[in-house]
């Protein structure tokens, strides 16, 4: 059985993890290679790194940064953040990330989704969508971090980059995002009902009662996490064990 | 042991290549005739679409004719597509490389497309690639096209819409619809028996 996916995500700057692993002796908590090591150890299914930096030689340090973590880890991962052309994915996946994820420029240029899915192949295109609840029934695409609304309504534009060939959907949920207060459900579920591609629910994990509910009542095919991973609210591999419990397939190392 | 990833497509072929180097072996992306002389095993990537692949290996088709049986050939994802006779994914069918006899179709609307993430792998007793990995592991994949066929060379299965080989073995040439680059430490096994093959 295809089991559902446990995705940590790190956040980096110039090559260096800002937002990581707080809670063990790292050597260096700075260094995304060990940061990795320790969560595929941990049972992660995949990983996702969102590159924050604003430097000019972005694409050089996300390049090295790829190239380095690729040659320790043996589980696929994501790489997203400032990515805007078909150069900037093809030097990504060339350096041997297996998905880039597009946010902003899928918006400014849908274009940019149906080539990169047709060069590369669908399931190496991950749509990221960042939306916030307009009223009941509603959700509004934002773009730049969150900061510009775009007047998309989030199930149309995720129906919009199916059929553009995005692989995957990453959908986060602004109003939820940092509050721990559990991932908005009813989001997850009405773009994972209206679409055929996967979706990863992103923003709000807690507790693992939070990932259990948006895997099985919000339809999620993965959850993406950080925050909770990062201080060791729980683990990987306990959060595993409490979905396995429920009933949940996953994936036993 | 040198290990030749031939560079047809656009992707990710960096974690193959690195991963059989973690093994000891010399791994090298090339897509020229001569490596296939130095070559003790042959990798055909999971990376880029089959129409793209098959007009790119159309160059080196002769050179790959002349080590089926005598040197192992891995396909992996899209790779293990190719030894079959046709694939649909494109629309119009495209030939393969016609060394199995088989073609490779769409998975079921009925699922998600992709196929993406950790299924399992069922029945793997006879397969070569899958010895010591426990019967219903996990491991990694990402396609919406699968190759059908049936009898001997499929060594092992997945179910996803339908049940589809995830392994087939047959006179040197090996294929995992998975990506055993990506599958963590039952993909390692994967890679380390393809070795051992390959040294024999």
């Amino acid at each position: 059985m295809l089991a559902k996916r446990i995705i940590p995500c790190l956040d980096v700057k110039d090559g260096r993890v800002v937002k990581g692993i707080k809670f063990r002796n790292l050597r260096d908590a700075g260094d995304p290679v060990e940061q990795a090591a320790i969560y595929e150890e941990q049972g992660a299914d995949e990983l996702v790194f969102l590159d924050i930096s604003a430097s000019i030689d972005k694409r050089r340090t996300v390049v090295e940064l790829v190239r380095r973590v690729a040659e320790v880890l043996f589980i696929p991962f994501t790489v997203g953040g400032g990515i805007r052309t078909v150069e900037d994915i093809y030097s990504v996946l060339r350096a041997g990330a297996d998905k880039v994820s597009i946010n902003t420029a899928a918006v400014q240029s849908p274009k940019l989704v149906e080539e990169a899915s047709a060069e590369f192949g669908s399931q190496c295109i991950v749509v990221a969508i960042d939306a916030a609840r307009l009223e009941a029934e509603s959700w509004e695409v934002y773009i730049y971090s969150g900061t510009r609304p775009t007047g998309l309504n989030a199930v149309e534009w995720a129906r919009k980059v199916e059929e553009l060939g995005a692989g995957e959907i990453l959908l986060t949920s602004i109003d939820a995002d940092g509050t721990q207060r559990g991932y908005d459900v009813e989001l997850t579920r009405r773009v994972s009902e209206s679409v055929s591609i996967p979706v990863i629910a992103s923003g709000g994990a807690g507790t693992p009662f939070h990932v259990y509910q948006v895997l099985t009542e919000g339809r999620a095919d993965a959850a993406l996490m950080a925050s909770v991973l990062h201080y060791g609210m729980f683990t990987v591999r306990g959060l595993k064990k409490y979905l396995r419990e429920r009933g949940v397939p996953v994936r036993t190392a | 042991m040198k290990v030749v990833v031939l560079d047809y497509a656009v992707g990710n072929v960096f974690s193959i290549v690195n991963a059989f180097r973690r093994l000891g072996a010399d791994a090298v992306l090339s897509f020229k005739a001569g490596a296939f002389d130095s070559a003790d095993a042959v990798v055909l990537p999971g990376v880029g679409s089959y129409p793209a692949a098959m007009s790119r290996l159309e160059t080196l088709r002769s050179y790959l004719d002349g080590i089926v049986g005598s040197k192992p050939i891995l396909g992996i994802c899209l790779g293990l597509q190719l030894f079959f006779e046709e694939s649909l994914e494109g629309g119009a069918p495209v030939r393969g490389l016609g060394y199995l006899s088989g073609r490779v179709v769409p998975l079921p609307p009925s699922v998600k497309r992709p196929h993406m993430g950790w299924n399992q792998v069922f029945n793997i007793g006879s397969s070569e690639l899958l010895e010591g990995v426990p019967d219903g592991s996990f491991f990694y994949f990402a396609h919406s096209f699968y190759a059908s066929t049936s009898g001997e060379p499929v060594k092992a299965f997945t179910d996803y819409g339908v049940r589809f080989p995830s392994v087939v073995e047959s006179g040197g040439l090996y294929g995992t619809q998975f990506h055993p680059e990506k599958s963590g430490r039952v993909g390692r096994i994967v890679l380390e028996n393809f070795l051992r093959i390959a040294r024999r």
